[in-house]
């Protein structure tokens, strides 16, 4: 083996001071925030009770649970038929609860974007309500919608509404500030109205991106609708619930299992109508 | 200030129109056809969904005293007029409410370590062994679809009710979120810095370290503060299963009609939410930046 020639590293050092020391005080700002994150990490695992003995003793019942998980079993065909007709309505759920709030949305969306609301305090009062709206959780909304339509797949759908109709509306504003403008000013020179500017202007430049945004949604809320069954808004989301506390686990197994195709189906499918919508380009969008 | 638009002549109309009618035809076609799918899709959803315009109408009322109720004392005075009586439990609030920062806190630095360690597997130009990658994208893809409270239900059987379950469900979740991002980001650095280390003889962790690591780094802390933003979220709300945090007590106070407890909570958490995203959206923007220089 030949012998490598050294690197002269003080003269390389003395070359590029910039590459070897780094600035002494940016090192010093990192260092002093790892060492505040990682205090505070061993705080809250010690605050949250991760030191007690029950870690352990936890540890070894959750492997007790894996294995009681294994294999998938539905226990009858009884059963496998109730949890696909659950899982129908928790697509229904979906699907329904996404579109109501994307057509709800798409007015508020106009209200809230900059180049559309021209009154800056109604643009300001429809933002933060649409904030407002987004940082409720979707398990609460179904809680308040339960209290009012009642037990069933409707509060779900509702629940699925009115949280989306805050994300759709932010995401819709967001689409439309983005829009070009001059379509709309070659139509307000021809003579057209502010509504119709934005019916032949901005709508046909932004649907093909709100259409896949809402697909994209549509996706996520499948997984939304199975866990907001747990509070007894409809779906496959209280079998399951009710599988894992009363601990027949191979048939929560079984759930979870259809529950993942079912998701993966979905994704196939929309990502597909996605891409016929808006071509390649708009993958990521 | 009126300007004559200039009418073309009828004979000279008539083909453009014509022209112009023959290229909508197809698409109007497919717009229609697309709509009729969707209706269909909508009537069969309404009926397995149970959706009910009439009960809607018959109970939308609710809805708007529900929320007016929410701004009520038990006196029946507005909630702002007696903050003290709405607020009762105000210590008891910030206590669990801190406790949620906690496990969203605690939650997200686990779930971002073990996607850290994951994703330079997972990612197809940094993986040593590609049956290795496989499994790895898969393991992740089984912790995000699987939602936050399955795993916390299962959680609190074997940890029992309180916080410990919560964290755990809220880790594995964002595992699996961030080790999809994060191996995508790796999927995207530039090569040659990489190929450069290597071609030192260095091992591939060390390749990976000053090869990969400086160039993604920012943009990690960036993906988890934001994945820090939803378990905030998630982390109020999963108590719902018994796993800590104040969920447990929005629960009681929703299902025991307790209302302006409700309105208090919700003030509390919305406020929060609000107050974490303009923070961490501060420091993304500036991490953002850094990239940039």
């Amino acid at each position: 083996m030949p012998v490598r020639p050294q690197a002269d590293v003080a003269a390389l050092r003395d070359r590029h001071p910039h590459h070897f020391g780094g600035s002494g005080r940016d090192r010093y700002a990192s260092a002093v925030i790892a060492g505040g994150a990682v205090l505070l990490l061993l705080f809250g695992l010690i605050q949250l009770g991760f030191f007690d003995s029950r870690l352990l003793d936890g540890l070894g019942r959750l492997g007790e649970v894996v294995v009681l998980m294994l294999p998938p079993d539905a226990g009858g065909w009884a059963h496998v038929r109730l949890y696909a007709s659950a899982l129908l309505e928790t697509v229904a759920i979906s699907l329904l609860g996404t579109l109501a709030a994307a057509v709800l949305a798409l007015p508020l969306g106009l209200l809230a974007a900059k180049n559309v609301t021209t009154a800056r305090v109604l643009h300001f009062l429809t933002r933060r309500s649409l904030d407002t709206i987004r940082s409720v959780d979707i398990l609460i909304w179904a809680l308040i919608w339960i209290n009012v339509v009642g037990l069933g797949p409707f509060a779900g759908a509702l629940a699925i509404m009115t949280s989306d109709m805050g994300s759709f509306g932010k995401l819709f504003s967001e689409a439309i500030e983005a829009a070009d403008h001059r379509p709309v000013e070659g139509i307000v020179s021809t003579g057209g109205g502010r509504l119709l500017g934005i019916r032949f202007g901005i709508l046909p430049e932004v649907f093909p991106v709100l259409a896949s945004q809402v697909l994209y949604y549509f996706e996520s809320n499948t997984r939304s609708a199975t866990i907001i069954g747990i509070v007894g808004a409809g779906g496959i989301g209280l079998h399951l619930a009710e599988a894992i506390r009363t601990l027949e686990l191979q048939q929560a197994s079984f759930i979870i299992l259809m529950i993942l195709i079912t998701v993966a189906a979905i994704d196939f499918v929309s990502n597909r109508l996605r891409f016929a919508l808006i071509g390649r380009r708009g993958a990521t969008a | 200030m009126s300007s004559p638009v200039v009418q073309l002549p009828e004979a000279q109309l008539r083909p453009l129109l014509a022209a112009y009618e023959a290229s909508v035809r197809v698409r109007r076609r497919n717009t229609l056809l697309g709509f009729g799918v969707l209706l269909v899709a909508i009537g069969l959803s309404s009926v397995s969904a149970e959706i009910s315009p009439s009960l809607f109408a018959a109970k939308i009322g609710n809805f708007t005293s529900y929320i007016g109720r929410l701004f009520h004392l038990e006196s029946g005075a507005l909630v702002f007029t007696d903050p003290v009586e709405w607020y009762w439990g105000l210590a008891r609030w910030v206590r669990l409410l801190g406790e949620t920062l906690l496990m969203a806190y605690v939650g997200t630095v686990l779930g971002a370590v073990g996607a850290f360690f994951l994703c330079f597997l997972a990612a197809a130009n940094a993986a040593p062994s590609r049956w290795l990658r496989i499994a790895v994208r898969r393991f992740c893809e089984l912790c995000r679809t699987v939602p936050e409270l399955v795993f916390a239900l299962m959680f609190v059987i074997s940890f029992g009710l309180g916080p410990v379950a919560g964290v755990l469900a809220l880790a594995i979740h964002c595992l699996g979120a961030l080790g999809k991002l994060f191996a995508e980001v790796i999927e995207n650095i530039d090569m040659k810095p990489v190929e450069g280390v290597t071609a030192t003889g260095a091992p591939w962790h060390v390749a990976m370290r000053f090869g990969a690591l400086p160039q993604v780094m920012s943009v990690f802390v960036s993906y988890t503060l934001l994945r820090f933003e939803i378990n905030v979220r998630g982390a109020a709300v999963i108590g719902f299963v018994g796993a800590g945090g104040i969920g447990m007590d929005l629960l009681e106070a929703i299902r025991k009609f307790y209302y302006s407890d409700v309105s208090a909570i919700l003030v509390m958490i919305v406020i929060t939410v609000s107050l974490i995203d303009t923070l961490t959206g501060m420091v993304r923007h500036r991490l953002i930046g850094l990239e940039k220089r």
